[in-house]
């Protein structure tokens, strides 16, 4: 099993910011020595690398250019926002099997340019399964939220107001992150309900931040973690999911759509775990849109069916509440880079020096995009 | 960025009886040979029984609004001059996992354009209609009941 032998020992994050000059290869170079920096690790020890298919530069951009030794192992995760944890998974896996020694995982994105959007770069004639959404106008991510969402808020009573406490307790957090991109703009409900519709029934504050920034980890076996120099935070559980009909962004044609992979990851997660939801001191789930938060809170088991919102508006997601979620502001409001950041908070909270600390913080569940085939990670702390 | 609404190769085999289909007016379903089952998007191989043979069978049309959304800013240019339009996700009569994305039209032959969220509900019982945007290209919409 993959309980426990292998830590994250690094973590590494360049500036996030609407914009940043250098190009995302520059980037993705800056946070992985940030990385290895933080673990006290040469360069040219690393021999496992992770990232997202969708990442721009190919490994042996990234290898010569930090000076990386011989890599035994390279492998790309899928499916976008429900990448970040089967890219850290994978590498516990090669590194505990001892495929490996020391891997680096990274995402790196410029996003801040509108020109970045991937809907934007639709083209004349679709050719995959997307001819069966695109074209008729679900053109965009929101607007397939935007169906699920109805659909939820629709079969459980929920109101804009309940929902709007996702994205107005991620915004109090990020106020006290001097990271965050959002931390000098407060929020008010007034201002949500007041905002425009991106895709009614989600409005712009549903959606996630557009921001540039690259954020590494560094991952090895937890025998070789030096306890002198280095914070590990163990790898305890690992899944990922993929639900029998799910698609790229939707689960339209199962048998209950509001029933996503995360509930396939869900189970085969908390098999592999001793920690079990009762048990997690704080959660990072995955938040490119605000209902997936509500998804996830039922998904993962600390919420019944129906029950996330109530739970979200009587406070439960904040720092007082029975599960802080997103602490650092999340993709809402810190910086939006495919949920990596929620990583990298992750492991702050575990290590006690994260700006929105759980006191006395030893387990989180981090999770990966609600709509897609996804992932999880339960990470403990030493 | 585009100027047209993207459009969907209708030439692959996997699915191309589908858009012969609306090109005739009907809406067709690829339907197992060896265990009946219907299945929508379109695949070589039934999930139910691996039989890689299935046929294409002619359906009601009609269907009921599992949800919908009504997409605004920002867009591609050629959505963004139709907004206020509403796009459904359409539960067919036939079997409710059978599910379809279209356009929600107020009338027969209508516009997607002047669609509001307001004009819509979920449940709302729809029929078929078809839209044509090029020589090959017919997409089923959904006018309201």
């Amino acid at each position: 099993m993959l309980k426990d032998r292998t830590a994250i020992v690094g973590i590494g994050e360049t500036d996030f910011a609407k914009r940043l000059d250098d190009t995302e290869w520059g980037l993705a170079c800056t946070a992985i020595k940030a990385a290895l920096d933080d673990a006290g690790i040469a360069p040219s020890e690393v021999d496992a690398m992770g990232c997202f298919t969708q990442e721009a530069t190919p490994e042996f951009e990234i290898a010569r250019s930090l000076g990386f030794g011989d890599v035994h192992f390279f492998s790309q995760t899928a499916h976008g926002g429900g990448a970040a944890c089967g890219v850290v998974g994978q590498v516990a896996l090669a590194v505990a099997s001892g495929v490996a020694n020391v891997g680096v995982v990274w995402r790196s994105r410029k996003r801040g340019d509108p020109g970045k959007r991937q809907w934007a770069g639709v083209q004349e004639r679709v050719t995959d399964h997307w001819k069966w959404s695109r074209c008729q106008g679900l053109l965009r991510p929101v607007d397939e939220i935007a169906i699920t969402a109805r659909r939820y808020m629709h079969d459980f009573q929920v109101t804009r107001e309940q929902l709007a406490e996702v994205a107005l307790t991620q915004r109090l957090y990020a106020a006290r992150n001097p990271r965050a991109i959002m931390r000098d703009k407060p929020m008010a409900l007034d201002d949500y309900m007041t905002a425009r519709m991106i895709s009614d029934p989600l409005c712009l504050f549903d959606n996630c931040l557009e921001s540039d920034g690259a954020i590494a980890m560094v991952i090895v076996r937890s025998d070789d973690v030096c306890a002198a120099t280095q914070r590990p935070v163990y790898i305890h559980a690992f899944s990922q999911g993929l639900s029998p009909q799910h698609q790229l962004m939707t689960d339209f044609h199962g048998d209950d759509p509001l029933r996503s992979s995360s509930y396939s990851t869900a189970a085969n997660l908390w098999r592999q775990s001793d920690i079990q939801a009762q048990d997690i001191d704080v959660a990072q789930f995955y938040d490119a849109f605000s209902p997936m938060v509500l998804y996830c809170l039922e998904a993962y088991g600390f919420c019944g069916r129906g029950e996330a919102a109530s739970f979200v508006a009587d406070g439960g997601m904040s720092l007082s509440g029975a599960l802080p979620v997103n602490t650092s502001g999340g993709s809402l409001s810190e910086v939006y880079l495919h949920g990596m950041n929620l990583l990298s908070e992750a492991v702050r909270q575990l290590r006690g020096s994260a700006v929105n600390q759980v006191p006395g913080a030893r387990s989180c569940l981090v999770t990966t995009c609600d709509s897609t085939p996804n992932g999880a990670l339960v990470l403990r702390g030493a | 960025m585009i100027e047209n609404i993207p459009l969907p190769e209708t030439d692959d085999p996997v699915d191309a009886p589908f858009w012969e289909g609306t090109r005739r007016g009907e809406l067709c379903i690829q339907t197992c040979l060896q265990c009946g089952r219907m299945r929508f998007p379109p695949r070589p191989m039934c999930p139910s029984c691996q039989s890689g043979a299935s046929h294409w069978q002619r359906v009601s049309g009609r269907g009921r609004v599992w949800s919908f959304a009504a997409p605004s800013s920002p867009l591609l240019p050629a959505f963004e001059k139709m907004t206020p339009y509403v796009v459904a996700l359409v539960e067919l009569e036939e079997l409710p996992s059978l599910r379809m994305i279209g356009a929600v039209l107020l009338t027969a032959g209508g516009e997607v354009s002047g669609v509001s969220a307001a004009d819509v509900h979920i449940g709302a019982a729809v029929n078929v209609d078809f839209r044509q945007y090029t020589d090959d290209v017919v997409m089923p919409c959904w006018v309201l009941a």
